[in-house]
């Protein structure tokens, strides 16, 4: 619960709420997501739950000023479970006319508004947004409360004296509005003074200039009150233990780092620059002290090429890619199928087909993980739920992997890739055992394709291996490792490696519900990153009393046990995807199941309203 | 070192597949020669392929071998150098292979120098696939996809491996078994990336390919052996000589009437000038080492960058996960 408001003038968020979505918007020159992120690390070490949305242009620097070149940064924070960034904002801060027209319809009615007025002084910014009139002042705002703060002529005037030139000082302003922030939501300044410091270690005058505009943000904040007091939004009550706040590519990276210190494999992360995985590459080639090797080649297929070829010499390759560079892996991924090497490939999915919406984010490359390949090539596909999840499910993907001797893809998606949480960080003893097993010894060799009987794993053999030596290729091999073109062996060894990943849910946890109970009257299936909105839409329905049951899969091959008879308990199962219904047609040819589809290709999160209007569509009655 | 493993012990039990009569099979006799001549244990050579008729070649020897995807061998040895920079990995390439849909990572793992060394088979056709041409087919030849003959120009692979940098370059022939297994043995010893094009027959359907290399008359009149620090001297009793022609080029001298004018071979020479003149000759045809200089493998760096990390590191695992910025919740 929210603090006792004193009498709060204009609080931002309803009577008794206790939490809060801010939206910061404005050029992409602006550092918009620099002060977005700040403010996130701020609102973690306060205690906060929350999740996050960047959502910048697929430009570098779309021309200053323009609707095109509009980056925002939205989060949710509160004392209480956060699973989405938010519907709308309560609050918005518009760095200049564009960066307010393209956010309006986002702020909630009533909202909060506050604008860098000093933007809004002169008449091509207005006219590069398209406002013939000045919307400050034409009342088109009067729906919503609106603050001008002149964000740009307060920071010129806190760093006149700084000897920085112009550019640089309005480089600053979004220290300024951080500050600002800081101050309406209680924030401590430690944390963003601590980062100033370590970021800008050898400017100086940068830090120094920095530091001024925050803390004169945040003494603009304490003598204008555009409120009465800050809003406090007190810690959430979260388990014990140390937190961080964590997106999904860093959760990645260290999950390779993990990897490779519990393995003790030398781990080779061999990727090409793609949006949004290229903060993959860049984060984990900082990590070689704990034996990951970072290799960027010369493309996608050079890259997994170089990740197959380190599983082949008894290390772990990794490679991260988007969608379309998924597309050019698809003939190594069929020969690491073929040659049965551990692989984990990981998809951080955006907006397409082709370069599509890059900055953006969709869940449409399931059938392509699943299917996009020549021949009968099964693989086992995972994906992470939130952006702290990534961790584990990378290391799940690597378990697979490595146990059953097979590729592996996750697909994670723009929106958890950039999108920040807070993350529990596990102790040692927390983390799974990683043990690969590969054979060393003569004796014991009987065929490379000679399976593990309960795995139905084929042996990992290292070069260097003495007395071991063998060929592997894409050739189809009898038991024994020869060429085989013989009718009945290539038929039992495509059934061999079907059984292989079919095999793999017997180690998986039986599907299960993640809210309600089986008999309600709805089922709602999702999977990856709308985990966040289903279970916020459906315990919302469950609280205006409807009988709504939400399943969330982790694992989209094989799929976990029981799903078929427990999905048969609901007399309806809506699957909701941000693709046009991709598992809810693996569902129907798989399991049979009779499914209908939610499905949203907006290139952003699902709007948890919409789907909430859906299930009391199907469900109907409620008491709201 | 101890004694090897012998030529026999390379061969392996399958049954050769090559069209009787093919030059890959001296290739093939020539490598288990030279690798047994170096004295490495059998585990400790890794042969990776790609597809074509050459591609088949790791199934026939004794050690550990992939035979991976049309073009693509070069990526699949490079991961496997950087994770295990003491064995020796080798690729074997077509000239289809290497130079057509697998041009740009033959050029890139030359660039970078990774520790590899490929053997590019170059029969001037597609084999596997029934004789089309191939990028280093002659303008004008006939193939059953270029009935019209060949509209384009051909690469020259010994100039593209060292317009990209190589550091080992090297040519020999299918049927000089004493020279080709010298390369080999070359490449072996080299720190970084090397590359020998090994001009090789097709008998089924590019037949005398190397005619003018391979014929009695051709090995005498047109073949230039590069021996480093000896003249550019070729022909009947090394008649004929290469100099500088002063405008960029080469052009034949007789040593006879200028002796001082041809040019010696330079291996070493830290700029790939002269080489790449050579590499451009169509007659007389150029064999042996046309560069051999020393630069850091790839596989090396990698490694000296991660044990220097390794020992500056200042934390563990638990240090990393919580990152600067954690707090304490009791
Ligand atoms: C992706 C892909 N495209 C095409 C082929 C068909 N293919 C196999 S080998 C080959 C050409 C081989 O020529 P080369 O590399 O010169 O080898 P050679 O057979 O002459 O030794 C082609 C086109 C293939 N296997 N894979
Ligand atoms: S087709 Fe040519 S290259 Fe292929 S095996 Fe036969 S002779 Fe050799
Ligand atoms: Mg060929």
């Amino acid at each position: 619960m929210i603090t006792p408001g004193e009498p709060l003038a204009s609080r931002p968020v309803p009577e008794g709420g206790s939490r809060v979505t801010i939206r910061i918007a404005g050029d992409s020159g602006d550092g918009i997501q620099l002060a977005g992120g700040r403010f996130a690390g701020a609102t973690a070490l306060a205690g906060n739950d929350l999740a996050t949305l960047p959502d910048f242009p697929a430009e570098i620097r779309a021309p200053a000023g323009t609707l095109p070149g509009v980056s925002g940064y939205q989060i949710q924070f509160a004392s209480t479970e956060v699973l989405t960034p938010g519907d709308r904002a309560d609050v918005l801060v518009a760095f200049n006319p564009a960066a307010l027209r393209v956010n309006l319809p986002d702020l909630r009615p009533g909202g909060v508004v506050i604008v860098n007025s000093t933007a809004f002084e002169d008449e091509t910014g207005l006219r590069k947004a398209g406002y013939e009139t000045n919307p400050l002042e034409d009342g088109s705002l009067d729906g919503y409360r609106v603050h001008p703060v002149a964000i740009g002529r307060l920071t010129r005037e806190a760093l006149a004296d700084s000897g920085l030139g112009a550019r640089q000082v309005e480089r600053c302003k979004n220290f300024f509005a951080l500050g600002l922030l800081s101050w309406m939501f209680a924030r401590p300044l430690e944390p963003t003074l601590r980062w100033i410091e370590r970021r800008f270690r050898d400017r100086p005058d940068l830090a120094e200039a920095n530091r001024r505009a925050l803390t004169a943000g945040y003494h603009f904040g304490d003598t204008a009150r555009l409120f009465e007091t800050p809003l406090e939004i007190p810690p959430a009550e979260v388990a014990a233990g140390v937190w961080r706040a964590l997106d999904g590519n860093e959760a990645i990276a260290l999950a390779l780092a993990t990897l490779a210190e519990r393995s003790g494999l030398d781990v080779l992360l061999a990727s090409y620059p793609i949006t949004p995985a290229s903060t993959v590459l860049h984060r984990t080639s900082r990590l070689e002290a704990f034996g990951v090797t970072t290799f960027q080649a010369e493309d996608e297929i050079g890259a997994v090429g170089a990740a197959l070829g380190a599983s082949f010499a008894g290390g772990l390759g990794v490679t991260t890619t988007s969608g379309p560079g998924l597309a050019l892996k698809g003939e190594f991924l069929g020969l690491a199928v073929m040659t049965e090497l551990p692989l984990v490939v990981i998809d951080i999915q955006r907006g397409g087909p082709s370069t599509g919406l890059p900055t953006r984010t969709e869940q449409a490359d399931l059938l392509m993980a699943l299917f996009g390949r020549h021949g009968e090539a099964p693989l086992p596909v995972l994906a992470p739920r939130s952006p702290g999840d990534c961790f584990w499910t990378v290391l799940e993907a690597a378990r697979i992997a490595l146990r059953s001797m097979t590729p592996v893809v996750v697909l994670s998606e723009g929106y958890l890739a950039n999108g920040s949480e807070p993350f529990r960080v596990p102790g040692e003893d927390e983390l799974p055992e990683i043990r690969p097993r590969r054979l060393s010894d003569p004796q014991r060799f009987e065929g490379t394709y000679v399976r593990d009987p309960e795995t139905l794993a084929r042996p990992w053999i290292a070069p260097g291996t003495p007395g071991l030596e063998h060929r592997i290729g894409g050739l189809e091999k009898d038991e024994l490792g020869r060429v085989s073109y013989d009718p009945d062996n290539h038929e039992r060894m495509v059934a061999a490696r079907a059984a292989k990943i079919a095999r793999i849910a017997d180690d998986l946890p039986p599907a299960a519900l993640e809210e309600g109970e089986p008999g309600d009257d709805l089922l709602v299936i999702g999977w990856g990153g709308t985990w966040g909105a289903i279970t916020e839409a459906v315990r919302a329905e469950r609280a205006a009393g409807r009988r709504v049951a939400s399943l969330h899969l982790r694992h989209l091959n094989p799929l976990p046990r029981g799903l078929a008879e427990l999905a048969g308990r609901f007399p309806r199962v809506l699957v909701a995807e941000r693709n046009c219904g991709q598992l809810a047609l693996l569902l129907r040819g798989r399991l049979g199941l009779d499914v209908e589809s939610f499905t949203r290709v907006r290139g952003i999160p699902f709007v948890v309203a919409e789907l909430r209007e859906r299930i009391a569509a199907i469900v109907g009655g409620g008491v709201s | 070192m101890g004694r090897g493993p012998t030529r026999k012990e390379f061969a392996t039990d399958q049954d050769v597949r090559w069209c009787p009569g093919c030059g890959d099979y001296a290739i093939l006799a020539s490598v288990q020669t030279a690798f047994a001549k170096l004295g490495v244990p059998r585990e400790k050579f890794v042969v990776v392929s790609g597809i074509g008729c050459s591609s088949r070649f790791p199934y026939y020897m004794n050690t550990y071998g992939f035979h991976t995807l049309h073009g693509r061998a070069p990526g699949v040895a490079t991961g496997i150098k950087l994770t295990r920079p003491d064995l020796s990995v080798w690729v074997v390439t077509g000239d289809g292979d290497a130079l057509a849909i697998g041009a740009g990572h033959l050029l890139h793992a030359l660039r970078r120098n990774v520790g590899i060394r490929i053997l590019l088979f170059n029969n001037r056709i597609y084999g596997l696939t029934k004789g089309q041409a191939s990028p280093t087919s002659e303008t004008g030849k006939t193939t059953p996809s270029t009935p019209g003959g060949v509209a384009d120009r051909p690469f020259r692979p010994v100039a593209l491996a060292l317009a990209a940098g190589a550091t080992f370059v090297a040519r020999s022939v299918d049927r000089f078994g004493a020279h080709l297994q010298e390369m080999i043995e070359r490449a072996a010893r080299h720190e970084g990336a090397a590359l020998i094009e090994i001009l090789q027959n097709c008998n089924i359907f590019n037949d005398g390919a190397f005619a003018e290399v391979t014929g009695r008359a051709g090995r005498e009149e047109n073949v230039l052996y590069l021996e480093h620090g000896r003249p550019l001297r070729f022909g009947p009793d090394g008649s004929r000589g290469l100099a500088l022609d002063g405008a960029g080029g080469l052009v034949e001298v007789d040593p006879g009437q200028a002796p001082g004018r041809v040019l010696v071979h330079d291996e070493r020479a830290p700029d790939s000038a002269v080489p790449d003149l050579l590499a451009r000759l169509d007659a007389p045809v150029p064999l042996g080492v046309f560069r051999d200089v020393s630069a850091p493998a790839l596989e090396q760096v990698l490694r000296e960058r991660r044990e220097a990390a390794r020992r500056a590191r200042d934390g563990g695992l638990a240090e990393l996960l919580a990152g600067p910025n954690a707090w304490t919740v009791p």
